[in-house]
């Protein structure tokens, strides 16, 4: 049967930006209908055999684009080591292959695309990639292909060979869509009657809207060459006849076939087909609640979200090396193997969190005590907030909080938040735990891409949470009136669900089943300071492993009161058996703790230990000439103080110690995805005396300290020592690191890849092992010293510097306040640059740029043993929001790019 | 060996003739005005003259070029003459004569125009991007000089980037004098980075280019002293050697460019002798960046700086101070 097509298929115009026009190929083979058709298609490896390449990426583009969406991929595929063919098909009616005038609907595309990979007679392992609609459509095929092998249908070729599918790569696109779901919010107004013809073929409106997605924005070539196949309004009538083809309602002809997909979906689980779906969380089209079905119906598959990308995923430039990455992982059991989603069974042998707390369920004696700013305090007995944790246990569960379910918790440390988060973790959920130190922003994006299904906050988190659209249902926390509970959103209080749980419990129900220790109990996300935050999952099992390692650290426990000034430890204490003492301060700005307040927790509790934030240390010191005599020796008598979070500098420490003599103050080293690594008080520090870096001493009990060395080009490879004197990226293995980050597959893939030496393995045992991002070395006596991040480190052309060192030294010539050693000009030329705040003497005009003066210069050049071509005095450097002390020195580096090219760069924070 | 340095009465030339002599060579010179130098023998004359530069070529092995007309202002036919039309009668004049060896002494400014040039290679001479009559011709002439390189003939063409030392009449005094005068001003904020380079070791890239002619001809190489500088520190630094004040008077660098185009144009119509107080070149040389990546030209050159920055300035201050 022969028919006239309206517009042949052809090839696309030389010239289009990074597509290989020896990738495009013609390809005929009958349509769903059995009527021979032309397709356009892009194949990076025709007629390859499985000696050749390591399978067949089939990629599939929604629309309104077409395969030109893979062409990033398909250059990544074919430069790998070993590389992977990519077929990519122009579908019928879209891109450049044939317009048949027939409006395909869903099962159509699926059998098109079938049919045409039928005739490219495939071998080898195949995976399904798939963007969009796009994405619907090679599931759907996905899901048929597998039914096809199971039957035995595979077709046999000629050469013998057999494709066999081996994957599922989706972005942005659904597994399932609830009929009774109103259409995507950008959808809604196309589908209106009439406006669809309008915006999707006869004016450019939809193919433009897509194209400005992405952010960057893409090179106008770029746009051009999206819209190369659809200049007129009929080579556009695919796009209308695709979004037509939505199906909205129950009634639209394309439900039943989209349903089949979604079954196919459970059909490729059950199968254990390894998938990854890939996520730009900025898309308005496919939202997080699809991002949040895909997971909940593909529990198994490896998430990675891109943070900042939209809808065009395959468009950013992190999308290919994490699929490639992906594949080698999962298809071709790269070496070294990485560990994801499911916990190793460590720290089973520790008692679960809430174990301390049920112990002392007769006990009379306070468990937290809050300190009010008149210095009076409140006290919480271990029976009181035992029972209350039951309570809000039991009613958490009867109010539908399930096991898995995730909850986020935005409450200040007290009694209150000590009761829901150990309630939270009894019922089998999952704590989301970011602080405000994230900032709106920061904790929107956070709460946001953890998928929470409840949020627990005091009313002014609520109020945000409904103002800024976060997900989830609502409880609130604290006093709340009838208007304020109506005007947050939330369903209940937390009073309320204790007093369903106190009814429930009455009534004879026990608490649900205690979760399983691998089962993931919180996120707790990082500081965000070098880049977004990420969250990072630990599994009951762990948690309870990290409260023991804390205890040993903090050395607190039963009758060793704790005073935490610090948000995450005051947590652990009702576990460990230890009061918990919160002061009178505003604990999400660590800098409002007055030595007064402090004084006043130590008082009220006769505690012996405390935990504070470096900047709470500097505000201490700053408010203790307001101290009493009587507050003076309340604090003489605390025992322990540690400090952690940021380096706290030495000539502090000793200033602390002024006014706690009994205490040898320490400062933990650490990071969320290893609370704690290593530990050092102020007589290591003094007794380690001058290094390279900050000497952050000994591994605690249960850790070992590894480096991946540097290399000359200032990276970090796999292979990782314990030698001292050796400079690089400092690895930490244990039992209480992190088990995975949230959602981020190959941001966690790369944190734990790693070839540890035999020495190094054989001390890890059944620890897992995290690669920090910073860079440092091990000495002689074993103790660990930090000299910046990994990303910090500059390559000139003579050597490879760690900032730390160079900076310290710059910090003790007179005139330099605090400095950011950084590099200036291209690779192989790198010039090295201190920028620095300056003590007023040497400062210029307010606010300006300076360049140090020749003497000043020549100081700091002599200081550091560096060649700087030059010393910049600025008002202030810009700092991490938390601790006002990590420079951002990538941002510093691209500021003194600009300023020491002469041009216009602005202030620098 | 038996060298013929041309323009010997600049700082640079006289340095390179002694060092030369002082390790031996049979060195003579070629420049219109008496050098004085020791134990060197002196020829007079200019590139325009071709009956001067057949005797200043007779029986030399290499020559080191450095004549040129060396200015920011006056009639771009004058810098056609001496620095093309000289450097080609003088190729001519060294291959008749038999020399096998011919360092040509350029700039870096024959290949950039007016954009920042920050940690840059050696790329080509290019006439069409150069700015300024001097640039341009020297890049004319430097495209020459490389042209003529063939077997028997190696040319290598060097650009060290503003030398600076003790008696130099060129740079280091006049900013000094205008420094004292209260007439040089910081453009913006004087951040842009440059390179420099002391004498010594520019004179030391020189004899090196002559000696490695035969494994790196046909080639040019970017020489400084590998220490870029902001223009403040920089010019501050002379400023203390010369024991005057730093300048501390700032100026919007696109106001200084508009002014200095104006000027040099104003300029060179009047033809007086002095130098204009802004020239558009001054303004994009003293606002933009321009450094040079420098491990190719050591390599190739099996060359280093042997006087840091630091030390070439003490030295400057030590050449201050009798006055």
């Amino acid at each position: 049967m022969v028919t006239p097509p309206l517009r042949p298929a052809a090839l696309p115009p030389a010239g289009l930006p990074g597509l290989d026009p020896a990738w495009s190929r013609l390809v005929r083979a009958p349509d769903s209908a059995g009527v021979q058709r032309t397709w356009h298609l892009l194949d990076t490896a025709p007629g390859a055999g499985e000696d050749d390449v390591a399978g067949t990426l089939v990629c599939v583009h929604g629309n309104p684009t077409w395969s030109y969406l893979w062409r990033h991929l398909a250059a990544a595929a074919s430069a790998a080591a070993r590389p992977w063919r990519v077929v990519a098909v122009d579908q019928l009616e879209m891109g450049f292959s044939e317009r048949t005038g027939v409006h395909r609907t869903l099962t159509q595309r699926t059998r098109d695309l079938a049919n045409v990979l039928d005739a490219l007679e495939l071998t080898g392992p195949v995976v399904a990639v798939g963007q969009d609609w796009g994405g619907i459509v090679v599931t759907g095929w996905a899901a048929e292909q597998l039914e096809r092998e199971r039957g035995g249908a595979g077709r046999h070729r000629a050469n013998g060979g057999e494709a066999r599918l081996a994957g599922l790569v989706v972005a942005n696109t659904a597994a399932s869509y609830p009929a009774d779901a109103p259409p995507p919010g950008a959808l809604r107004a196309a589908l209106l009657p009439g406006v669809l013809p309008l915006v999707t073929r006869r004016a450019e409106v939809f193919l433009r809207t897509t194209l400005a997605l992405p952010k960057p924005a893409l090179d106008v070539r770029v746009r051009d060459a999206y819209r190369a196949p659809y200049r007129t309004a009929d080579d556009r009538a695919g796009i209308e006849d695709f979004v037509a083809d939505v199906p909205v309602g129950h009634d639209h002809p394309s439900r039943p076939a989209l349903d089949a997909v979604t079954a196919g979906v459970d059909r490729l689980r059950e199968a254990g087909l390894p998938a990854l779906v890939l996520w730009g969380p900025r898309d308005p089209v496919f939202g997080e609640g699809f991002l949040r079905d895909w997971r909940r119906r593909l529990p198994g598959a490896d998430v990675h979200r891109l943070a900042g990308a939209s809808h065009l995923t395959p468009e950013d430039p992190r999308f290919a090396p994490v699929v490639l990455d992906w594949l080698g992982a999962r298809l071709e059991g790269a070496a070294p193997p990485v560990t994801t989603g499911t916990a190793a069974a460590t720290g089973l042998g520790a008692p679960r969190l809430w174990a301390a707390l049920e112990e002392r369920s007769e006990d009379e004696g306070p468990a937290v005590v809050e300190v009010r700013p008149d210095g009076t305090s409140r006290a919480i007995g271990w029976s009181l907030l035992a029972r209350r944790t039951r309570e809000l246990a039991a009613g958490l569960e009867d109010l539908g909080v399930r096991p898995g379910q995730r909850v986020s918790l935005l409450v200040p440390p007290g009694a209150d938040l000590t009761a829901a988060l150990y309630a939270v973790l009894r019922v089998g959920a999952v704590a989301v735990v970011a602080d405000a130190g994230l900032g709106v922003r920061g904790l929107t994006r956070a709460v946001t891409a953890s998928g929470v299904d409840w949020v627990i906050g005091v009313p002014k988190a609520l109020a945000a949470a409904r103002a800024l659209r976060w997900p989830g249902r609502r409880v609130a926390a604290g006093p709340v009136s009838d208007a304020v509970l109506r005007a947050t959103g939330a369903e209940a209080t937390l009073l309320d669900v204790a007093e369903r749980g106190q009814n429930r419990l009455a009534g004879g129900a026990a608490l649900p089943a205690e979760p399983a220790g691998d089962a993931e109990g919180a996120v707790l996300f990082t500081s965000g300071s070098t880049g977004p935050a990420k969250g990072v999952v630990y599994t009951h099992a762990q948690l309870a492993g990290l409260a023991v390692a804390m205890g040993a650290v903090i050395r607190t426990g039963p009758g060793h009161p704790l005073v935490s000034a610090f948000a995450p430890f005051a947590l652990f204490g009702p576990a460990l058996g230890a009061t918990c003492v919160v002061p009178a301060m505003d604990v999400t700005k660590p800098a409002t703790l007055t030595a007064t307040a402090l004084a006043d927790a130590v008082a009220a509790s006769g505690a012996t230990s405390a935990f504070l934030s470096p900047a709470a240390v500097v505000n201490v010191l700053a408010t203790a000439d307001d101290l009493d005599e009587r507050r003076r020796e309340a604090l003489a008598g605390v025992r322990v103080l540690l400090s952690a979070g940021a380096p706290v500098p030495t000539p502090l420490l000793q200033r602390v110690r002024e006014l706690m003599p009994l205490a040898d103050p320490r400062t933990p080293y650490g990071a969320t995805e290893v609370l704690p690594a290593t530990d050092v008080s102020l007589s290591d520090v003094l007794e380690a005396g001058e290094g390279e870096g900050t000497c952050v001493g000994r591994p605690v009990p249960g850790v070992v300290v590894g480096i991946a060395p540097l290399d000359a080009d200032g990276a970090a490879g796999d292979d990782v020592v314990a030698a001292p004197g050796v400079t690089g990226e400092v690895v930490v293995g244990g039992e209480h690191v992190k088990d995975h980050y949230d959602q981020l597959w190959a941001t966690h893939a790369a944190s734990v890849r790693v070839r540890p030496s035999e020495e190094l393995t054989r001390a890890v045992g059944a620890g897992r092992w995290h690669r920090t991002g910073d860079v440092g070395h091990l000495d002689d006596a074993g103790r660990v010293w930090i000299e910046g991040r990994l990303a910090h480190v500059v390559v000139t052309a003579d050597e490879v510097v760690t900032p730390v060192g160079v900076e310290q030294r710059a910090e003790s010539v007179d005139g330099i306040a605090r400095a950011a050693l950084v590099g200036v000009g291209p690779r192989g030329a790198r010039q090295l640059v201190v920028v620095a705040e300056a003590e007023t003497a040497v400062t210029g005009p307010v606010g300006r740029t300076t360049v140090a003066p020749p003497a000043l210069s020549r100081r700091v050049r002599h200081a550091t043993g560096r060649n700087l071509a030059a010393v910049l005095l600025v008002p202030a450097l810009p700092t991490d929001v938390r601790h006002n002390s990590k420079i951002d020195r990538v941002r510093v580096a691209a500021w003194a790019e600009r300023v020491l090219a002469g041009e216009k760069a602005g202030r620098l924070a | 060996m038996k060298v013929l340095v041309t323009g010997a009465s600049g700082m640079l030339g006289r340095e390179t003739a002694l060092a030369l002599a002082r390790r031996g060579e049979d060195v003579r010179v070629l420049q219109r005005r008496p050098a004085g130098l020791d134990g060197v023998e002196e020829v007079l004359g200019s590139v325009a003259d071709a009956a001067a530069l057949e005797r200043a070529c007779a029986g030399v092995d290499a020559v080191v070029h450095l004549a040129a007309k060396v200015s920011i202002t006056g009639p771009h036919e004058e810098y056609v003459e001496t620095n093309v039309r000289g450097t080609e009668r003088l190729l001519a004049a060294a291959r008749a004569a038999g020399a096998s060896r011919f360092v040509m002494v350029s700039s870096p400014s024959v290949a950039h125009g007016g954009s920042a040039l920050v940690g840059v290679g050696t790329t080509p001479a290019d006439p069409s991007a150069a700015h300024g009559s001097y640039a341009v011709t020297k890049a004319q002439a430097e495209l020459l000089a490389l042209a003529a390189d063939a077997p028997g003939f190696a040319v290598v063409a060097v650009r060290p980037h503003i030398v600076i030392g003790p008696g130099d009449t060129q740079l280091v005094q006049r900013i000094a004098d205008r420094a004292r005068a209260g007439r040089l001003p910081l453009l913006d904020d004087g951040t842009a980075l440059i390179d420099t380079t002391y004498v010594d070791n520019a004179v030391d890239a020189l004899v090196a280019a002559l000696d490695r002619a035969e494994d790196v001809h046909g080639q040019a190489f970017v020489v400084t002293n590998g220490e870029p500088r902001t223009v403040a520190e920089w010019l501050a630094s002379i400023c203390e050697a010369a024991g005057v004040p730093a300048p501390a008077r700032r100026v919007p660098s696109a106001v200084a460019k508009v002014a200095g185009s104006v000027v040099e144009r104003a300029w060179t119509g009047l033809r007086v002798a002095d130098e204009p107080p802004m020239t558009r070149f001054l303004a994009e040389q003293l606002s933009t960046a321009h450094w040079f990546e420098q491990r190719r030209t050591r390599e190739a050159l099996r060359w280093e700086p042997r006087v840091p920055l630091e030390e070439g300035f003490r030295r400057l201050a030590a050449g201050f101070e009798p006055r």
